[in-house]
């Protein structure tokens, strides 16, 4: 089988190291060859943060370049924007709609395109675009946008929904399962 | 077992199962992790010392004394710890011993991009460069064996890719961890000219000892599939190729970068019509096998700068790139910054304001740097801001000495600040030191340092006093202060400038990100107060954006450290 493609983009301190970590686990219990690359360090003081997750039948190269990404997930709109040039011609974007303003645009000296997801649809891409703030406030916490996110994203991995929420329940510590699984569930069926 | 593990993790478990006891390292991105999880076992002992110097000299101690033993460091941190570097390689080792440094091709977070390589060739050290992490794991856990067998340090190499790179890792049986005999053996352990002299032909002999093993060991493997393209490669660049290339062309895999094997790669080469090397950074392997006399095609077609990708390979060998789609719209980037109430920016607007000379070190403050502070005027290595503050200031006289600092934080102030301090005092120029002491080592990940009080497991450890050990050095001029205040900071500065003697300036809060601090109420900006004059957006504070002609902060960032409240003109913050 060819190898899929994943890239999780948001800012740092926005939870993405968690959602590699219950997809890579859920991933490796499937039986795939797994890859997730992450870059820690100096970037995640509120920077742009990308990670790869590839899997396959053997899966060499960690990394995702141009035009490879099956899947972007993205939990920033600007980040969606950012990396849309690493979607495949028949890939898929999940993005989040919401918007945190970089120091450029914070100090003035560059402007928000708010309007850049629908801009990315107009050239061909498939933008799915939800409010997964909202989403996870409904849940019960702001913090679980990641989650909401692997929700909506889930379909693309072919994996049952049973194995997704058993992930859930051996990555988040015991008191948030509850809320994890309706943040995911919110995701999956909106 | 089988598990996702990052490199880093994997290197951690493989030094353990290996039969390591001690380790002591200093945290450097890519390289921290690989302590941090050996801190987790109960049966090594595992600590963070000052600097790399002191991490690498305690495995020579414990390696001395019998034990397996380790450290782990960053590119650069080696360059610290090149003094031992050298002459261990002439000691050799009793138990084995295991250095692992981490190069950044790419300096996702570094200061250079130099090549780790250079060293085990200029030390005559073996080194071992894993592609995965189940070949970290293995080569980590080898390593000792390698060691031992051939009574020398080994250097394992890692760079970011592998190190954060999270693959599958079968581990396996754990060697039980072994205390040698310790024999006196002072024409090996005591290095003066009497004795390196008679160790300095053991060094060359078990150098062509180690070329003889590379020629047919496991670390370096063939893999042949064509006649025409053979590839001579290793580390991720290895993993590169074969996403690239897949079957296609013949591959050597260099496990062991130094020494590299001689009549391995000449059989390599005639076997296929055209050759190339491919590797990041310097032309190490390239530079070797046109030593040999043979015709490599290397860094004309792979460049020296940066990381490479599948995609550099498949431009390399002529074949197209995916298609691909962009916004037309300018994407603005998105620079990493410091926190929302992140205890430097005081201090940063205070120095900025004034229009003070900085000069910078290595760690979160180095984001001084960043508009709109562009609060520094120089970041070189670990403690250079205060030994080029002396040598600022001794270059253009007492004009200087009133209007330039050196800050640096409190950990890279205990790694290599505590020795140019000395010189300040010692050779005396007026120089102002500002010591941005968040009480945790940031900019890693918060790590524990001899002034924090807690050792690497969290454990209560001695904890150094700053301001006593400022005096001891020879500074009479020490004084504390809040950098969220900005009126007592602007006060310090500006006095401890005038002063007519060495000072330093203590600013003291702990990093906001840590759990035991405890945040404030956020603030918010009264619209009708706030005449849009943006004062407070001189700050940089990611929690303040100017929306709508006002003032915005963002609650879910603001942690209440009333900064901007005190910039604020019409008391619009509250």
């Amino acid at each position: 089988m060819k190898t899929t493609s994943v890239m999780i983009v948001g800012v740092g301190g926005q939870g993405s190291l968690l959602a590699s970590k219950l997809l890579g686990r859920l991933l490796v219990d499937c039986g795939y060859d797994v890859k997730v690359s992450e870059v820690h360090g100096m970037s995640q003081r509120g920077g742009s943060v990308v990670t790869y997750v590839r899997f396959g039948e053997k899966v060499y190269s960690p990394i995702v370049t141009e035009g490879e990404a099956d899947v972007i997930i993205a939990f920033e709109k600007l980040e969606a924007a950012r990396y849309s040039s690493f979607l495949k011609k028949d890939g898929t974007i999940i993005a989040n709609t919401q918007s945190i303003d970089p120091m450029p645009v914070i100090i003035g000296a560059a402007e928000y395109p708010e309007g850049v997801l629908s801009e990315l649809t107009d050239k061909g891409l498939s933008v799915e675009a939800l409010d997964a703030l909202a989403l996870a406030e409904q849940a019960g916490s702001s913090k679980a946008v990641n989650i909401v996110l692997m929700g909506r994203a889930a379909k693309y991995f072919g994996i049952p929904y049973e194995k997704w929420i058993s992930a859930i329940e051996n990555t988040v510590k015991p008191k948030f399962v509850e809320m994890n699984i309706k943040a995911f569930d919110l995701g999956y069926n909106s | 077992m089988k598990k996702l593990m990052i490199g880093n993790e994997a290197v951690a478990a493989g030094l353990h199962d290996g039969g390591l006891s001690v380790v002591s390292s200093y945290p450097g991105t890519p390289s921290t992790e690989i302590t941090e999880f050996l801190a987790v076992y109960d049966d090594i002992h595992s600590e963070w010392a000052p600097n790399e110097k002191v991490a690498a000299e305690v495995a020579f101690g414990a390696s001395l004394a019998g034990a397996r033993s380790a450290c782990a460091m960053k590119h650069v941190g080696l360059n610290v710890a090149a003094d031992p570097l050298f002459t261990l390689s002439y000691t050799g080792v009793n138990g084995g011993m295991v250095i692992c440094v981490a190069d950044d091709p790419g300096m996702h977070s570094s200061q250079n991009e130099q090549d780790s390589r250079h060293y085990a060739i200029a030390s005559k050290i073996p080194m071992l460069e894993p592609s995965d992490s189940a070949e970290a794991y293995s080569f980590a856990k080898s390593a000792f064996e390698l060691s031992e067998k051939y009574d020398t340090p080994v250097l394992l190499r890692m760079c970011t890719r592998i190190a954060h790179s999270q693959s599958i890792v079968e581990t396996g049986e754990k060697q039980p961890a072994v205390l040698k005999d310790y024999v006196k053996e002072p024409s090996k352990y005591i290095m003066m000219p009497g004795n390196a002299i008679k160790r300095h032909p053991v060094v060359e002999k078990r150098i062509a000892d180690l070329t003889e093993l590379a020629e047919n060991c496991d670390y370096n493997t063939v893999e042949l599939n064509s006649d025409e393209i053979g590839i001579i490669t290793s580390g991720c660049s290895y993993l590169y190729v074969k996403e690239a290339l897949g079957d296609t062309v013949s591959i050597l895999k260099i496990g062991m970068p130094h020494p590299l094997p001689v009549k391995l790669i000449k059989d390599f080469a005639k076997k296929v019509k055209k050759l190339y090397v491919i590797e990041e950074l310097d032309p190490i392997i390239e530079t070797h096998v046109k030593s040999l006399g043979i015709d490599v095609v290397g860094k004309e077609l792979f460049s020296i700068l940066g990381e490479f990708s599948q995609q550099t390979i498949r431009k390399a060998f002529g074949m197209s790139a995916p298609d691909s789609v962009s916004a037309d719209s300018p994407i603005p980037a998105r620079p990493p910054m410091m926190c929302a109430g992140c205890p430097h920016r005081g201090i940063f607007y205070t120095l900025a304001k004034k229009k003070i000379t900085v000069l910078g070190d290595i760690g979160c403050y180095t984001l001084g740097a960043v508009p709109p502070l562009n609060a520094l005027d120089s970041t070189l290595c670990m403690g250079a801001s205060v030994s080029g503050l002396h040598g600022f200031n001794l270059a253009q006289g007492e004009s200087a000495e009133g209007k330039s600092v050196a800050v640096i934080g409190d950990s890279t102030f205990m790694h290599s600040g505590m020795t140019g301090l000395v010189n300040i005092a010692y050779n005396a120029t007026n120089s102002t030191v500002i010591i941005l002491d968040n009480s945790i080592t940031g900019m890693t990940g918060h790590q524990q340092n001899p002034t924090t009080g807690f050792n690497i497991k969290g454990d209560p450890a001695a904890k150094v006093d700053l301001e006593a050990l400022c005096k001891a050095l020879g500074i009479n001029h020490v004084r504390v202060v809040d950098p969220y205040d900005l009126k007592a900071c602007e006060e310090a500065v500006m006095e401890e400038l005038k002063v007519a003697e060495p000072s330093v300036i203590i600013s003291r809060r702990p990093c906001v990100l840590l759990k035991s601090v405890k945040h404030s109420a956020p603030l918010k900006v009264e619209k009708d107060k706030c005449k849009s004059c943006k004062r407070c957006m001189g700050l940089g504070c990611p929690a303040i954006s100017f929306k709508g002609g006002k003032a915005k902060i963002d609650s879910t960032l603001c942690v209440g450290c009333s900064v901007c409240k005190q910039l604020c003109a019409f008391d619009a913050i509250i």
